[in-house]
């Protein structure tokens, strides 16, 4: 789950060391190199699958134990391999993967606010901000799926916790899907709105990524920017990539609503200084 | 044999009620038109392409009847008489009209009979062609029957024409029976039909008279090369429903995607556009011998499916005797629904089948259409596969029809290759495998399946009651459907929906009634 982070979480340091010889002398050190583990520890062992546009046959099967080697798996093997159409096999396959990674030297997002429980949240804005904060949602552009802005902002939520409706502390405003960035923008100035959350599920050919600028430029032009807490959301989207791109924050697959809820009162009270 | 007691008077009040509803609303929307509409007999009288800013010719000459104020007579008038006039073809007189060099509305008029026949005249290459060929499907499904049912359906959608094909190609040999291109998203919303081959789209492939006819010939070669006939689907929704609907009947397709709320709803398009077009399209596709597909699914991934039950099936009612009032036979029918209620609700499975059976029995003669789990797919594929395995088995245990074939990586990406094939395979298996199952067994009188049906249909009941007493208008106004409210004058697409003349005259509209009524 994609929550605010320290440091850049593309940088998954792969370790320069321990090749297998080395590694074999570090098994006192073991729970900080790990390898795949399939059926016991260190086996390195990866399951693949993958089609080649190649006609089934021996010189397929030779083509995709050459396609695992250079994924860096050992010994590869097809376990199956399937004729799809004329010119076109499927495979599965399993390998060894042999260089280890070392668990010390990874940076990874970490979540940078408290995971708040909705009366928390609800307590904590009456209290410190004394009135709701008004949030704006919208799938923009062409999309057309507000799976998971209903998700997120609806009173009946997703997977037993319920959405930004459902709490005391939030006027919601979801506007849908296929909402044209200008139509968002005037909708949140019209509200006067603490926050815009934003869903771009389609990403074919990154079309998101266009939709997801245009609306910063325009809010920047209409001076709204600075104003309200920019909230990306879809399957494809990661925080890294949301603050890429200009927003204060980018929520990906398997994100709650309380997520959201608790990262909104813990900013917006923040940039008050009232946390 | 799987068979549920279902109460036989509560389902006739049912249906009554739902024709009542769907009746009043005929009625009542009898004086409007739309401008979708009149592009669509533009269509038929055989104008097609696009002018030089790329607006397709019938916008134009629809606009520009509106723009003076004579769109309400209806195209056909117009067109006709200028045809006359001038001793044109309807496809001249629309390019004159592009390159702004004739005034349609200020030509001599030469009166209503011969108009009209002119006009009558001008539809009928485009009718004899729609006619031809559903004599064409009937005889190349006897040529190379589909002996299995239920009917795989799956999805192609990469945004280009040409790869389409080639996918459609690939599926259809790996089992599929039904092969359905999804739109480029957002096409929904526009007003005009593109024109040509396309090759790039989001999320989906534009839907194009060419496009489609493209898609025909692949399949059609690749129908021929397996012995079995393989069909085709689009979308018939959105602000071009008729459009659509004339392009799927002169280039074949089998299906339709064309249900009678769902742009009101789910697209926030006008209540009187939406429920006009719709009927027209259905005219349409039922003259063509298409199959329509209805979108209950849409209620079951917006709201809590297990809660949902009723309203799918009050739905399913509405779009049935919209459907009729239409002219569409049952065969022509494909009610939908879909498999989501949530997999970890203890007897999940049993209450899909319970909705599943009960939609069969109520509509014994409709090619049911029922959809795969999509709403608790995640990023693991090999338990949406399981998933996918269950939805398989009710389908074929309660002899749905049209099975759109469920992927595994459903909530990641569109289907890889590969995705396509290990789906088509499982349900192959599926299908074989359970193929006489239903036929031996039995419904326990007292148990789960049985009862969650009784209240599903009771609920149904009073809902429609209630939407009878209210009138269908009002009804979606207080959110009674999927919980979206929408007002008779709010919407996309209003514009587009204007007041009937006198005067006014469709040949198509009239040339179809006769036929189908």
């Amino acid at each position: 789950m994609a929550r605010n982070i320290e440091g850049d979480p593309n940088d998954f340091t792969v370790t320069d060391g321990p090749n297998n010889a080395q590694y074999k002398d570090k098994q006192h050190d073991s729970s900080d190199f790990v390898l795949p583990y399939g059926d016991h520890e260190n086996d390195g062992i990866v399951q693949v699958s993958f089609t080649l546009p190649v006609e089934k046959g021996a010189l397929a099967e030779e083509a995709a134990r050459q396609i695992m080697r250079t994924m860096g798996l050992e010994e590869p093997v097809v376990s199956e391999s399937s004729y799809l159409s004329e010119g076109f096999t499927f495979f599965v396959g399993y390998g060894k993967l042999k260089r280890p990674i070392q668990i010390s030297k990874l940076k990874v997002a970490r979540p940078m606010w408290d995971l708040l429980e909705p009366t928390e949240v609800d307590k904590m804005i009456k209290e410190r901000l004394g009135r709701p904060l008004i949030v704006v949602g919208a799938a923009t552009g062409n999309d057309a799926h507000t799976v998971g802005l209903d998700a997120i902002l609806n009173y009946k939520g997703f997977a037993g916790d319920h959405g930004l409706e459902a709490y005391s502390s939030f006027r919601v405003i979801n506007m849908g899907s296929q909402v044209p960035n200008e139509v968002l923008v005037a909708k949140a100035r019209e509200v006067r709105a603490d926050a815009i959350l934003v869903s771009q599920v389609v990403t074919q050919r990154n079309v998101h990524i266009s939709n997801l600028t245009n609306l910063v430029e325009l809010l920047e032009a209409e001076g709204l920017r600075d104003k309200v807490i920019l909230i990306a959301g879809g399957p494809r989207i990661t925080h890294a990539l949301a603050l890429e791109l200009g927003y204060d924050a980018g929520f990906g697959a398997g994100t709650k609503p309380q997520d959201v809820a608790s990262y909104l009162a813990q900013e917006v009270l923040k940039r008050k200084s009232l946390y | 044999m799987l068979k549920l007691n279902l109460d036989t008077d509560k389902i006739n009040r049912c249906h009554e009620l739902a024709q009542s509803i769907t009746s009043k609303v005929n009625q009542e929307l009898v004086p409007y038109g739309t401008v979708a509409i009149e592009r669509t007999v533009t269509r038929f009288m055989g104008v097609d392409g696009v002018d030089e800013e790329g607006v397709p010719l019938p916008n134009v000459f629809i606009n520009e009847l509106a723009n003076r104020g004579k769109v309400n007579d209806g195209a056909a008038l117009y067109l006709a008489n200028a045809c006359v006039e001038l001793g044109m073809t309807p496809q001249q007189i629309c390019e004159m009209v592009a390159a702004r060099s004739l005034d349609i509305t200020n030509l001599p008029w030469h009166g209503a009979d011969v108009v009209r026949a002119k006009a009558r005249e001008l539809c009928e290459e485009s009718l004899a062609l729609v006619k031809a060929n559903r004599k064409k499907r009937e005889s190349m499904l006897e040529d190379m029957p589909v002996t299995e049912t239920p009917w795989l359906y799956v999805i192609c959608a990469t945004g280009n024409a040409l790869e389409d094909a080639v996918q459609a190609k690939m599926a259809a040999a790996q089992g599929a029976d039904v092969i359905a291109v999804i739109r480029s998203t957002g096409q929904s919303l526009l007003d005009y039909v593109p024109h040509g081959i396309t090759t790039e789209g989001f999320g989906g492939t534009y839907a194009t008279r060419e496009n489609f006819k493209l898609m025909r010939a692949a399949l059609d070669e690749e129908s021929e090369k397996l012995g079995r006939y393989v069909r085709l689907v689009n979308y018939c929704s959105g602000l071009c429903m008729p459009e659509i609907a004339f392009m799927g009947a002169v280039e074949r397709l089998d299906m339709m995607l064309n249900d009678a709320m769902y742009g009101i709803l789910f697209r926030d398009i006008n209540m009187e556009r939406t429920l006009v077009d719709q009927n027209f399209s259905r005219m349409i596709n039922a003259y063509a011998g298409i199959i329509i597909n209805t979108g209950e699914d849409n209620y079951l991934t917006t709201a809590d499916a297990f809660d949902a039950g009723p309203s799918v099936l009050a739905s399913q009612f509405m779009n049935y005797h919209f459907a009729r009032n239409a002219g569409l036979n049952d065969g022509l029918i494909g009610l939908g629904h879909a498999f989501e209620i949530d997999p970890f609700i203890q007897d999940s499975i049993s209450y899909e089948l319970s909705m599943a059976l009960m939609v069969r029995q109520i509509f014994p003669d409709c090619p049911i259409k029922y959809m795969p789990p999509t709403v608790h797919k995640k990023g693991d594929i090999f338990f949406s596969h399981v998933l996918d395995s269950s939805f398989n088995l009710v389908s074929n245990l309660t002899g749905q029809t049209i099975h759109l074939v469920g992927m595994l990586t459903e909530a990641i990406h569109t289907p890889l290759i590969q995705d396509r094939y290990i789906a088509i395979s499982s349900a192959c298996y599926m299908r074989n495998a359970a193929k006489n199952l239903g036929q031996n067994l039995e419904i326990t009188s007292d148990g789960l399946v049985q009862k969650r049906a009784a209240s599903i249909l009771d609920e149904t009941c009073d809902f429609l009651e209630h939407v009878d007493e209210k009138g269908l208008f009002a009804a979606i106004g207080e959110g009674a459907f999927a919980g979206v409210k929408r007002y008779r004058t709010g919407g996309r697409g209003r514009e587009g929906v204007f007041m009937k003349s006198l005067s006014y005259f469709n040949p198509v509209e009239e040339a179809l009634l006769e036929e189908l009524f």
